[in-house]
């Protein structure tokens, strides 16, 4: 028992966890026709239940998942795996249909039905179904009330509510305004922004993964890898200190973690050319500054003329250069990530003197 | 001549009170038409019901599939609707100052009866963020955004935001450890806004002479909490957004969103 368990929380690291979630996406999108069976499913959806019987006999365990506020988490892995396995489910059918010459499934069903009884029964039921989930859940989980507000006395740890703990985990690797407030920004505009930039006329109205291939890529590694596995690390598996525990690991709040990041500019000047940091910042972070500088504006138009150049032919150079820029922002956070695990690198680009700091 | 007797046809008490009851000047005010058994009825039924006429009359037999709807979007709405009425509820118990808020929970807690407004409200709104994004998450896997409802797309997102911000507002309310402590890390980020924030970047460099323009107590989190700490001020303006600003505009952008549903073709299916 405590071997798999040893086992598990070793896998639960950020640095294992984060990678091995990318490869799973990967295998899912690979092997989409195995995935998509229903055997699989019932097998994925099993996978679960086991998993959370199993951590439940775990003290340190049971402790996280039953913290009232952390139970709604617990019900979206199940129906976040369920809905992505029923979406591909559904596209993987729609797939051969159409391999078969046939049209989706939905237009099959083109024929109109009358709202008044079909829809408004259907609705009733899932009013009534959805009531009864409330209400039980209501009568068995009291609502949390902790000791009162206390300014001198901050927890340890202090977390956002649940939805935004995504984005207090990306406070590891950029700084607020970074994580807080420009990310954020973009994660908005970026999601309305979809229906204008993404210009392929196909998969309207029906599920399809084939005739969509890289919008639905991208958008499950967004919202499946990147947004959820995020809060499901920010919840589970940060202690105090934000420092890292696995799934059963008692939180001690001595837990030491060396903390030894060091910035590009150091790096540089000091490891490489052996000097100390020059005093003014320009000089001091100018390789940063480049780097920077050639992700946002330089790499986009290389991309244009090599492996990209059939999205930008396609696309038309402004929406071409929207997409891409999006793009490279939400890339941005792992690539900080796989910089911060491999090289230690804390900022690329830190001028404190202005609180910029990339 | 031996009687002759006439059987009638049995109709039950409940069929019987059914029939008088569509029958009498009251139910025909309100009803303008029969029990939609059949087809002419139907249509009216969708037609004379306000409530009702958010839907069309017909639609295509895909857009009433579970499987294609997930009916995701329907239960956001229902989940809003179940914490319009228990958020009014617990108005009427709750005081947002510093004195009376946390007392307040706690005697919804132990002085109401089999209470579970405040369970119904807190569980309600977990699952109405939940349900959101299955609901955009099912518009995007069938490509639902796409021409024509490329701006109900992002209707729906300015209301994902909103729904975010609902929740986080009402984070705050019960005036506990665990609602001022997760509402200072959420809204300590604002001190980092670039230009706006006095610790972001580019704050520094708006200033007169040596008077900085942007400091803790003008900046982006000021306005937010109405003070440099999640305080009084905080606690009446999270107060006031939860309860009527954001449900003001979300109502609104409903409005919108299902307006745009029908205006935009109805429920999506392929072309």
């Amino acid at each position: 028992m405590s071997f798999i368990k040893t086992f598990i929380n070793f896998f639960a690291d950020p640095r294992l966890f984060f990678p091995m979630a990318v490869a799973a996406l990967g295998l899912l999108i690979w092997k989409r026709r195995a995935v998509a069976t229903t055997r699989f499913g019932w097998g994925l959806m099993g996978f679960l239940t086991l998993f959370f019987l199993f951590g439940a006999t775990d003290a340190n365990f049971r402790l996280i998942i039953t913290k009232p506020d952390n139970v709604p988490i617990v019900g979206l892995m199940f129906l976040l795996v369920f809905f992505t396995w029923y979406a591909l489910h559904h596209a993987v059918m729609n797939d051969e249909r159409r391999a078969q010459g046939k049209p989706p499934l939905e237009k099959d069903e083109e024929d109109r039905v009358w709202v008044w009884p079909d829809l408004v029964y259907t609705e009733l039921i899932s009013l009534i179904l959805c009531s009864v989930v409330l209400i039980v859940w209501s009568i068995f989980l009291k609502a949390p009330l902790e000791q009162p507000a206390n300014r001198s006395l901050t927890p340890n740890p202090s977390k956002a509510p649940w939805y935004f703990l995504g984005l207090q985990e990306m406070l590891v690797y950029f700084d607020p305004w970074l994580a807080g407030v420009v990310l954020p920004s973009l994660i908005i505009v970026g999601l309305m922004a979809i229906p204008y930039i993404d210009t392929n006329p196909k998969g309207n109205g029906y599920f399809t993964f084939s005739e969509r291939k890289a919008e639905i890529t991208i958008f499950l590694f967004g919202f499946a890898v990147l947004w959820s596995s995020l809060i499901v690390l920010g919840t589970f598996l940060r202690g105090p200190n934000w420092t890292f525990f696995g799934p059963f690991e008692y939180w001690d709040i001595h837990k030491l973690v060396p903390l030894t990041n060091v910035n590009l500019s150091e790096y540089i000047w000091v490891r490489a050319f052996q000097s100390g940091l020059p005093k003014n910042w320009l000089v001091r972070e100018s390789f940063g500054i480049v780097l920077v500088l050639a992700y946002v504006f330089v790499l986009p138009g290389l991309l244009a003329r090599t492996w990209l150049k059939v999205y930008y032919e396609k696309m038309g150079p402004p929406r071409y250069y929207v997409a891409v820029f999006l793009f490279l922002m939400m890339l941005s956070l792992p690539v900080k990530m796989l910089l911060r695990w491999i090289f230690n690198l804390k900022y690329i680009v830190a001028i404190g003197e202005f609180f910029f700091n990339v | 001549m031996a009687d002759t007797k006439t059987v009638e046809p049995e109709i039950g008490f409940a069929e019987r009170s059914w029939n008088w009851l569509t029958e009498t000047q009251l139910w025909k005010s309100i009803f303008r038409h029969g029990r939609p058994t059949n087809d002419r009825n139907r249509v009216l039924v969708m037609l004379t019901n306000v409530f009702l006429h958010l839907h069309p009359v017909r639609l295509r037999k895909s857009g009433v599939r579970l499987r294609y709807t997930w009916c995701m979007g329907g239960l956001s709405f229902f989940l809003f609707l179940v914490l319009t009425f228990t958020g009014l509820l617990l108005m009427f118990y709750y005081r947002p100052t510093l004195e009376y808020a946390y007392a307040d929970i706690v005697g919804l807690r132990e002085h109401v009866p089999l209470g579970i407004m405040r369970e119904m409200h807190r569980w309600g709104a977990h699952a109405m963020v939940i349900t959101v994004w299955l609901h955009m998450f099912r518009v995007f896997m069938t490509g639902s955004y796409k021409p024509p409802r490329e701006f109900n797309w992002t209707v729906g997102v300015i209301m994902l935001v909103l729904t975010l911000l609902l929740s986080f507002t009402g984070y705050l309310l019960p005036w506990d450890q665990l609602a001022i402590w997760a509402i200072t890390v959420g809204s300590n980020m604002a001190r980092a806004t670039p230009f706006l924030g006095h610790e972001g970047p580019g704050a520094a460099l708006l200033r007169l002479g040596d008077v900085p323009l942007i400091h803790a107590a003008d900046d982006a989190r000021f306005a937010l909490l109405g003070g440099t700490f999640v305080g009084e001020g905080a606690l009446l303006r999270f107060y006031v957004l939860h309860c009527v600003g954001l449900p003001l505009v979300i109502g609104v952008l409903m409005a919108v969103h299902f307006w745009r549903v029908r205006k935009d073709g109805g429920i999506s299916g392929p072309l």
